[in-house]
């Protein structure tokens, strides 16, 4: 049996070690954050955070992730108490079919929490490993920038704050 | 008031002072018969607009339930073009109901009105107009009744959020009002609605209601659905078309941890497991146990046109005179081939669907476009009777055409009826969606054409070959699985889309003042890999083919292209999206700097639905031929707007799309077969090679007809991508993708 | 050793200093930038190729830069070494530089003005290539769009920023004598070696270097680390599962994937980038010389091969868990012919001194240039915790190797993991 921490709670599970997270976290724990779009690494549709850095849930085995934190898109928010990217993404209207999304919020989540205020171009490189079919990448572009605002916001808060 | 007093519904009988239609609509199947299969009161009535003109009656849209919920249907599907969202604008407008009162069902085989395929742009034409019309007569009923029960004039009735009022301050509301009444009867298509300038619902940028739920992990997608004790399937394709299983032993497979089932029919290959992972890697050993012999091999990807081209085709002269025209004496003459490969729709979400095989009733979740079609076509192939099939739409990643979603569909009606009495998911691989998925046909277009010494266009000749465009089912042999089970179902002979909507020739004939154009279509039949509809059909390529003509002939005649366009362009309403975009993007006085590049596109969807221009600038790198778009302006009429930020998210997205075909996309295959079969094989673009920006104007109609938007963008965007690169690099590539390679051999000369 | 050395750079510095103080080389008066249409276009195109294979770009272009505009930071043991703009702009590129103060900076690694150039400016190799084929260069840069670009100033510590004392450098390492030709080799491959020696820099990456950044002669293309990749052995005892055939060696230094080999990473993809532009003939002549120099029996047998040789760790390793998890459905099973990953028995990268690559690749996977078909691996950075990554490369060099584990793999580890870039880019002529 392996135990995994998802956004902060344990759960035990009996499949094989080798089985990747994604089936574990769909089909166990029944998050439907992470999405099935390849199984090879190449679309990002998976990606969740692993002590918040990204990695593709379809090729991480459940045996590496015993000591790690996992963070799905269920983890940032609910739909009545978004995360602030999933709110910028919200306003912006940033998703057509939307089904890439979800793992370019948690991207875009991992990127801010290692640079509040990324640039244009940190931005398109940190979500490069994501794939949109829809053409929706304009609308994450600005609703990155937007979440980033946000984050900006929170962080000088929190300094005048302490000062 | 005697108008009124006809438009009066009839009590029912059946459930008089019951007052509960909802009841009544419970059981679903008669609904479906009520609302459909039509009544002797009116016959389905041609003049009537939009669907209407097959759904003449108002139940198969709205319900209202004596608890005053409010039910609208469509037969149309959410595809994330965003269409629950504007279906739901025009009948909250028309019903005077507050936006988020109404309840949207969709494409649904028990329930909704079967409205065909959700494609071609034409949800918002169609179900919309529908709704619209149905909407605005159901209030004015309402009103109707609300007078006779109040006996007061309909005048001094006002309606606050589905309430009606009356100037003594009375209230009814609509299931009051309806109550024990059937809504079965035919939409006047005399209704009146609303003036547009008193709209607060419609033409408003409401957010999308899908939106929230997707992004913070609500079930959205077929994908997401578990039902009680569902289990889990994947299949093994052959690895070529036509090829035969010869030999396979499964006892291995049978052995593996979770297995329930190997289902094998002929040629058909599957498996079905306890666990997801468990069912993928009991299909990676049911792969390698299986061995397939013959099939068709392809021919090679480097000289498919010239392979096309041998094919027999049925040629029509569909525009302008029988035999070619001549330039005239004394005129340049410009002479272009274009070619288009086959490309993909490669959704981000391979298909997927579940099925469940119980009591002899076979209900099917898929994200088809076409839950009726694909019914019929699912009973065909497993011998069922069509009411014993069951088809609901739920959504699925964007597929924008036929993509594997009713292949799957068909896949997950095998495998349920091979395991009865559980659900049956069957998620396909990403090699599976790459592989098999009916692709966009492969393209050649040959363009002749002069302008004489005053600039005009003195001769027009535009030949174009393509394999078809639409091959949906249709009849089960449509179905990929159909055709691999014992007692094989042949494919349909395919045929094209006639006129003006057009398939492979949609978007063929100018709208340009050309004098004697002529358009010649060669429709090949024989397709060496399958092909069906991929979003705008041939109009992607009719588009990009056609508008570099245009760029090619005025810079023969040395007139700046967006002039070159106005001068021939009669319709006011394409000549405003013209100059909204040359104005935005500053076309006069754009500054030129070595390597950089501007191109102009313009086209109105079929001809006949939405307008679209596209202006982009982009920079060339010399030394390795890559591109690299910079900003792009797009202007876009679609008539009556009713979501702005809906047409914009399309008209974006498409362009956006677009641009990853016309820059990198192209399906690789040898005589082995396909060989793009991920994303590595068949690369679409990633954030580094986006456009720097796009902006789109909306150009409102308020009172004009819905004109279908998804595809506009399409074929402008191509072509002003091509016409930017010869701007840039002085040389003109027409063949798609525009591959660095052809860049650079392009600027050797 | 520490002291050894200083003592070492305090004499090459009086050394040096007493040289440059007897030749202070002069500068080469400045032109106008000769008319591009002066320039046959024969010669521009034989120069086109001659930058090519001298990867002349890799270098001379920043990340997102314009061709030839300089800008790209070199990191060197001594501090960051800028790339010089060689467009013909006359006041931030080459555009004032006569032929002769081309050729002088090519031969003697001196500016137009006089000024030492660092070694980074592989001159020491550049010494070898004939006068006409500098002079084809010439002509394809002087043809080039101008781009104005001020590439920034040097930041290297001291002593090394005292540019004097390159003379000092030269006058031990810089040998002046262009190519002389292979005794008992045919025309191939002494046209091979020409390039190798010559413009194509090989010994550049794969020969190991001194304390003072100079090839060791002795070694030449023996293995090297260079920004952070190692450049295996291509000549005596190379570190492959299978000879390298000509022919392999031709594919894969324009980019192809080799079956038994791989395809070129890190480094080496623009380099084969570059080369699969070129002609043929070279290509040809650069793989027969490489063949030449390479032994003949490196070859390891069927059994090591597959890793029969190899414990095969019991199934509770955490390596082989990762593997089969994470690696084996491209490894093992793949779907798509361009998922396909290396079978590993036949890694290079398993069999060098270094688990350096392996953890590049692990971490940053393998991509073809942007929109382009091509094997493809994604990066596992972030994934694997450092522990991870240990168990699996050290999984990964038993299983199907059979050598023992690196020495040196936790230190390599920790210094790579840290960093995490957006890939290894391979090229790709697929
Ligand atoms: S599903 Fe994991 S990267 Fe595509
Ligand atoms: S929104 Fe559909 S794939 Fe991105």
């Amino acid at each position: 049996m392996i135990t995994l921490r998802v956004n902060g709670s344990t759960f035990d599970t009996d499949s094989d070690p080798e089985t990747p997270l994604l089936y574990v976290l769909r089909n166990e724990m029944e998050l439907n954050g992470a999405k099935f779009g390849c199984g090879l690494g190449q679309c990002g549709s998976c990606t969740v955070l692993a002590d918040n850095r990204p990695i593709f849930s379809c090729l991480t085995p459940i045996a590496m992730l015993s000591e790690r934190e996992i963070t799905t898109l269920e983890g940032l928010g609910s739909i009545d108490d978004p995360g602030p990217v999933q709110r910028a993404f919200i306003e912006e209207q940033a998703a057509q079919c939307g089904y890439c999304i979800p793992g370019m919020i948690m991207r875009a989540h991992a990127l801010l929490l290692q640079n509040s205020a990324p640039d244009e171009a940190a931005i398109r490189e940190a979500l490069e490993p994501s794939l949109c079919r829809c053409g929706t990448h304009l609308r994450i572009l600005r609703a990155v920038h937007r979440a980033s605002d946000g984050f900006q916001e929170q962080t000088s808060a929190a300094g005048e704050s302490t000062q | 008031m005697n108008a009124l007093g006809q438009l009066k519904f009839p009590r029912r009988s059946l459930l008089k002072g019951g007052g509960a239609l909802v009841l009544y609509f419970a059981i679903s199947p008669a609904r479906v018969l009520l609302a459909q299969e039509g009544a002797p009161t009116a016959a389905p009535s041609a003049e009537l607009p939009g669907s209407l003109s097959e759904y003449p009656f108002l139940d198969a849209w709205i319900r209202i339930d004596s608890d005053d919920t409010i039910t609208v249907f469509t037969g149309k599907a959410e595809l994330g073009q965003g269409i629950r969202t504007a279906l739901t604008q025009v009948a909250a407008e028309q019903l005077k109901v507050d936006f988020p009162r109404i309840k949207l069902l969709t494409a649904d085989t028990a329930q909704t009105p079967n409205e065909g395929y959700t494609a071609a742009s034409h949800s918002m034409e169609k179900s919309g107009t529908a709704i619209l019309h149905a909407a605005a007569y159901l209030r004015r009923t309402i009103i109707g009744l609300a007078a006779e029960e109040l006996g007061v004039a309909a005048d001094n009735l006002k309606v606050e959020d589905g309430i009606v009022v009356s100037s003594a301050g009375e209230r009814r509301s609509y299931g009051q009002l309806v109550s024990g009444r059937s809504l079965h009867v035919t939409v006047n298509d005399q209704s009146e609605f609303f003036a547009p300038d008193s709209y607060t619902v419609m033409g408003q940028s409401v957010p999308r209601v899908d939106i929230p739920g997707k992004l913070t992990g609500k079930p959205s997608y077929v994908h997401d659905l578990r039902l009680g004790g569902m289990v889990h399937a994947r299949i093994v394709r052959p690895p070529r078309r036509g090829a035969r299983l010869a030999k396979l032993d499964t006892s291995e497979v049978d052995r593996m941890p979770g297995v329930l089932r190997v289902v094998r029919d002929s040629n058909y290959l599957g498996v079905i497991a306890e666990g997801e992972f468990q069912a993928i890697k009991a299909m990676q050993a049911l792969q390698a146990a299986a061995q397939w012999e013959g099939g068709t091999s392809l021919p090679s990807d480097t000289d498919i046109y010239g392979h096309l081209m041998q094919l027999p085709a049925d040629i029509s002269v569909i525009n302008g005179p029988q035999t070619p025209q001549s330039p005239p004496e004394g005129a340049k003459i410009v002479e272009a081939t274009y070619t288009r490969p086959y490309q993909m729709h490669g959704s981000i979400g391979p298909s997927c669907a579940v099925g469940l095989f119980q009591n002899d009733q076979l209900t099917i979740w898929s994200h088809t476009q076409g839950v009726y079609p694909d019914r019929a076509a699912i009973a065909e192939m497993t011998g069922m009777d069509e009411q014993s099939v069951h088809l609901i739409h739920m959504e699925g990643a964007g597929c924008y055409g036929h993509n594997g979603a009713d292949d799957a569909a068909a896949d997950a009606a095998l495998l349920a009826r091979a395991l009865p009495d559980r659900p049956v998911r069957i998620q396909w691989m990403r090699d599976h969606e790459h592989q098999w998925e009916p692709y966009g046909s492969a393209m050649i277009v040959r363009a002749k054409g002069s302008v004489s010494g005053t600039g005009d266009i003195s001769s027009w000749n535009y030949e174009v070959w393509s394999n078809p465009h639409t091959t949906r089912p249709g009849p089960a042999g449509n179905l990929l699985p159909a055709q691999l089970i014992s007692g094989a179902f042949k494919p349909e002979a395919p045929t094209n889309i006639p006129q003006p909507a057009g398939g492979a020739d949609r978007n063929a004939v100018p709208e340009y003042r050309i004098p004697n154009a002529r358009v010649v279509e060669h429709f090949i039949a024989e397709m060496p890999l399958r092909t069906s509809a991929l979003r705008s059909l041939g109009a992607y390529m009719n588009v990009f083919a056609l508008e570099s003509f245009v760029d090619e002939l005025a810079l023969a005649a040395g007139v700046d292209p967006v002039e070159f366009r106005l001068a021939r362009l009669e319709d006011p309403r394409a000549r405003h999206v013209v100059t909204t975009v040359a104005d935005a993007f500053d076309w006069t006085g754009w500054k030129r700097e070595p390597g950089r590049g501007r191109g102009f596109a313009y086209a109105r969807y079929k001809n006949l639905a939405a307008y679209c221009a596209v202006a982009i600038d982009l920079d060339v790198d010399r030394a390795t031929g890559r591109i690299k778009l910079g900003s792009a302006v797009a202007a876009c009429d679609s008539g009556q707007a009713v979501n702005p930020d809906g047409i914009r998210n399309q008209i974006e997205g498409g362009l956006v799309q677009s641009a990853s075909w016309t820059l990198f996309e192209q399906v690789h295959f040898n005589a082995d077969g396909v060989q793009s079969v991920d994303w590595a094989g068949y690369p679409i673009m990633r954030f580094p090679s986006v456009p720097a920006a796009v902006e789109v104007h909306v150009v409102d109609r308020p009172g004009e007809p819905f004109l279908g938007t998804g595809e506009a963008s399409q074929g402008p965007a191509a072509a002003a991508i091509a016409n930017a690169v010869a701007d840039a690099i002085g040389a003109r590539i027409r063949d798609l993708p525009l591959l660095p390679e052809r860049v650079r051999t392009a600027m050797r000369g | 050793m520490k002291v050894l050395y200083g003592i070492a750079v305090a004499l090459l510095v009086l050394a040096a200093a007493a040289v440059a103080y007897a030749v202070s080389p002069r500068a080469i008066e400045a032109v106008k930038r000769p008319d591009p249409q002066s320039f046959d276009g024969a010669t521009v195109a034989h120069g086109e190729r001659l930058a090519l294979i001298g990867n002349c770009a890799e270098c001379h272009t920043a990340e997102q830069g314009e061709a030839y505009a300089g800008g790209r930071a070199i990191p060197t043991p001594f501090g960051t070494i800028y790339a010089t703009n060689i467009t013909p702009d006359p006041e931030t590129g080459i555009g004032t530089w006569s032929r002769e103060a081309f050729r002088r900076s090519m031969y003697e690694g001196l500016d137009r003005e006089g000024e030492h150039l660092y070694p980074a400016f592989p001159y020491h190799h550049f010494t070898k290539v004939l006068p006409e084929d500098i002079d084809a260069l010439y002509a394809y840069l002087m043809t080039r769009e101008p781009v104005r670009n001020e590439a920034p100033a040097n930041e290297l510590r001291f002593p090394f920023n005292l540019r004097p004392l390159l003379a000092g450098w030269k006058l031990l390492y810089l040998d002046n004598g262009r190519f002389a030709g292979l005794a008992d080799a045919d025309e191939k491959v002494n046209r091979g070696a020409y390039l190798v020696q010559g413009l194509a820099h090989c010994g550049g990456c794969h020969t190991p270097r001194n304390a003072l950044q100079a090839e060791k002669k002795d070694e030449f293309l023996q293995g090297e680390v260079t920004e952070n990749w190692y450049a295996p052995a291509i000549s005596g005892d190379v570190p492959a599962a299978v000879k390298w055939s000509e022919n392999q060696l031709a594919d894969y230094l324009t980019g192809r994937w080799v079956e038994q080999h791989g395809v070129a990473l890190g480094a080496m993809a623009p380099v084969a980038h570059n080369l699969s532009r070129v002609t043929d003939e070279d290509v040809v002549a650069i793989s027969a010389y490489i063949a030449s120099l390479m032994e003949d029996d490196t070859a390891e047998t069927d059994a090591e091969i597959t890793g029969a040789v190899g414990e095969r760790p019991d199934s509770g390793d955490v390596g082989a868990v990762i593997y089969a998890g994470a690696c084996a459905v491209c490894h093992d099973a793949s779907p798509s012919p361009f998922a396909a990953g290396l079978p590993l028995a036949f890694s290079t990268s398993l069999r060098i001194p270094t688990p350096l690559n392996l953890i590049q690749i692990i971490e940053n996977g393998v991509k073809p240039p942007e929109g382009q078909p091509g094997r493809y691996m994604p990066g596992f950075a972030g994934a694997l915790t450092d522990e991870q990554l240990v168990a699996l490369a050290s999984y990964l060099r038993g299983r199907f190797t059979g050598r023992d584990p690196w020495a040196d793999i936790d230190s390599v580890v920790k210094a790579t993991a840290t960093e995490g870039s957006a890939g290894a880019e391979i090229s790709n002529a697929e």
